[in-house]
């Protein structure tokens, strides 16, 4: 279940002056005699607001990507709790074992029966390194496109949420095919004859993001982010050090926000979060998640099978910005 | 035979393009050779046999019959679609790499004869910033994929890339999506699709299109992965074991049919289009 902020330590240092605010505000509520303080707590809330909105407005690109890495955003599972009803888990890739990183489940959606499949990162310590962090192994990605299949031939929309720095690169992952599974995820996703969503609900890492999220409509949560590389791995090798100068400026030049994104047509919708993020209100932003799955999910049922697969076809084929040159 | 230090991926991974001159050294054996000599033997080390890395055109040469290759989009030149500045702006950045190879970007498409057989045929050349596919590399690929579904002909990619290009960003990730997608389509009507794995294949280009060839061909010990060996090293923080990420290693795990001398790539190519009656 998604925490109250409160109850998380973690601190982005951008938000101090809010965090130092909130906590007035919850230390004077806490006290019996708390209605004597009442127009204090009422200004110190309209300051808070204030100024969770103006930081929230004007966040840099690096500041996006340390909100969509915020502990106590909510994360798939969390959403599940939230949106999804009669949640029912499927494990396993039939091959080689069960990858916790990718959650994948039957689940209802509003009026829909779907399949649920999500990056997971783990809440505690223990569930982090068995998640490791939401960076999948190939067997993620090939439990992810074996129930694909079943939805295909059930005819069940697809919904996924992605939210990984990216796919695991690890000794296991190579031998066993990262590169082959995720390859192989783009191609039949391409082709999947039922509706596909996506949504990155944090982190929208490279290969490993993509690897579930060729689908008909692409959204991203207002504070994720969804590029070819981390901003560190991009620092590290154009700038040839990752430091917090370095982080924020790749982070600017890789236009990896919602809005970035939007503005190329590499996603086709940004989903406003609660004023503060989605950790400040995780059910305010699941509910406007859900309205956008089920309006989508409305018109693409609509759509007759091959023009859909069509459409997403030229969706991806439309996508690059290429020049003609004179010379030659 | 020479020591081989060109068994860790990580030596494979410094290794770069063959420079122009007369005479040249081999960077795995440093042998001193001469260029012409090194040419007609396809630029193979005749010493160690290590495969050197070749341009794109290069590659044609070797791959195509004389004279047969009729190259498509040659005009198709990158634009910098985020004005990206990192230590130098991108437009910088092709510009040089324009001027140094001779060539619009990291990929040569075409229709060619190899051994008399029609094909489309894509090389991509390292030279050219890495190899790196942005939005030029993905469009001609998905173009000359479409070609070889209309014409119903064999299709040829020899892979040599470091990956997506990351001054193209989110163009440069769809542009996974967009190879894959037309290869399914072309899987769909049938086609024959060849992948070559040459020295080195990592990152999004492996795990897109040059992992979905009906056949999967590598040249010997070339540097073949998705995350780059510093990369795995950092994140588990152990060695890497010997031979990792080469060709060898994934012919081992399961990931590619055949290694291919690059002497023999021709007439291997020329033998799987006949076992696929194309």
């Amino acid at each position: 279940m998604a925490k109250a902020p409160s109850s998380s330590t973690f601190q982005l240092d951008f938000e101090q002056t809010i965090l130092e605010i909130e906590r007035q505000v919850s230390v004077l509520e806490e006290r019996p005699d708390c209605e004597t303080f009442r127009e204090e707590l009422e200004t110190l809330r309209v300051t808070r607001d204030a100024l969770i909105a103006k930081t929230y407005a004007n966040l840099t690109p690096w500041q996006t990507v340390r909100v969509a890495r915020h502990p106590g955003r909510p994360q798939t599972l969390d959403y599940v709790d939230m949106l999804c009803r009669d949640f029912c888990q499927l494990h396993g890739d039939r091959t080689f074992g069960d990858d916790p990183a990718i959650i994948t489940a039957f689940t209802r959606i509003g009026p829909f029966k779907v399949l649920l499949i999500g990056h997971q990162k783990g809440r505690t310590t223990a569930e982090r390194i068995n998640c490791h962090f939401g960076c999948a192994h190939p067997e993620g990605y090939r439990k992810a496109l074996l129930k694909m299949r079943l939805a295909e031939k059930f005819n069940l929309p697809i919904v996924t949420f992605i939210d990984t720095p990216g796919a695991y690169p690890g000794i296991g992952s190579e031998q066993r095919g990262q590169a082959e599974a995720i390859a192989v995820n783009l191609r039949e996703m391409s082709r999947l004859r039922v509706p596909i969503v996506c949504i990155v609900i944090g982190e929208g890492g490279s290969g490993g993001a993509l690897g579930i999220g060729v689908g008909d409509r692409v959204a991203m949560l207002e504070h994720s982010w969804y590029s070819v590389i981390s901003p560190e791995g991009c620092a590290a090798i154009l700038w040839k050090e990752a430091n917090e100068r370095t982080n924020s400026l790749a982070a600017q030049a890789l236009a990896l926000t919602a809005k970035h994104n939007l503005k190329n047509g590499l996603i086709d919708a940004v989903i406003r979060e609660p004023h503060g993020g989605a950790h400040r209100d995780p059910k305010a932003a699941s509910e406007a998640m859900q309205s956008w799955i089920v309006e989508q999910l409305g018109e693409l049922t609509r759509i007759d099978r091959d023009t859909l697969v069509r459409l997403r076809y030229e969706r991806f084929s439309r996508i690059g910005a290429t020049g003609t040159s004179t010379s030659t | 035979m020479a020591k081989q230090s060109w068994d860790t991926a990580d030596a494979v991974a410094t290794k770069r393009a063959v420079p122009d001159g007369l005479w040249t050294q081999c960077q795995a054996c440093s042998e001193t050779l001469f260029r012409k000599a090194l040419e007609t033997n396809l630029f193979v080390c005749p010493r160690c046999d290590y495969h050197m890395r070749i341009s794109g055109r290069q590659r044609v040469l070797q791959m195509a019959d004389p004279d047969t290759f009729e190259p498509m989009n040659e005009a198709v030149t990158p634009q910098d679609p985020l004005e990206f500045v990192d230590l130098k702006p991108y437009r910088e950045r092709i510009i040089a790499a324009q001027k140094l190879t001779g060539e619009n970007d990291a990929i040569q498409t075409g229709a060619a004869f190899i051994k008399g057989r029609r094909t489309i045929l894509c090389c991509m050349d390292f030279t050219f910033l890495a190899g790196s596919m942005g939005s030029v590399v993905g469009e001609k690929l998905a173009a000359a994929i479409r070609r070889a579904t209309e014409l119903d002909l064999p299709l040829v990619v020899v892979a040599c890339s470091g990956g997506a290009r990351m001054q193209e960003s989110g163009f440069s990730l769809m542009q996974m999506a967009k190879t894959s997608a037309a290869l399914a389509r072309f899987d769909d009507a049938g086609g024959l699709f060849i992948s070559v794995l040459s020295d080195p294949t990592t990152g999004g280009v492996t795990a897109s299109f040059a992992m979905l060839g009906d056949v999967i061909l590598a040249e010997p010990r070339a540097l073949i992965g998705f995350a780059g060996p510093r990369v795995i090293k950092q994140t588990i923080r152990q060695d890497l074991p010997e031979g990792f990420q080469t060709s060898e290693f994934l012919l081992k795990s399961g990931f590619v049919d055949r290694i291919v001398h690059r002497s023999n790539l021709r007439s291997e190519v020329s033998r799987l289009i006949d076992y696929a009656g194309k």
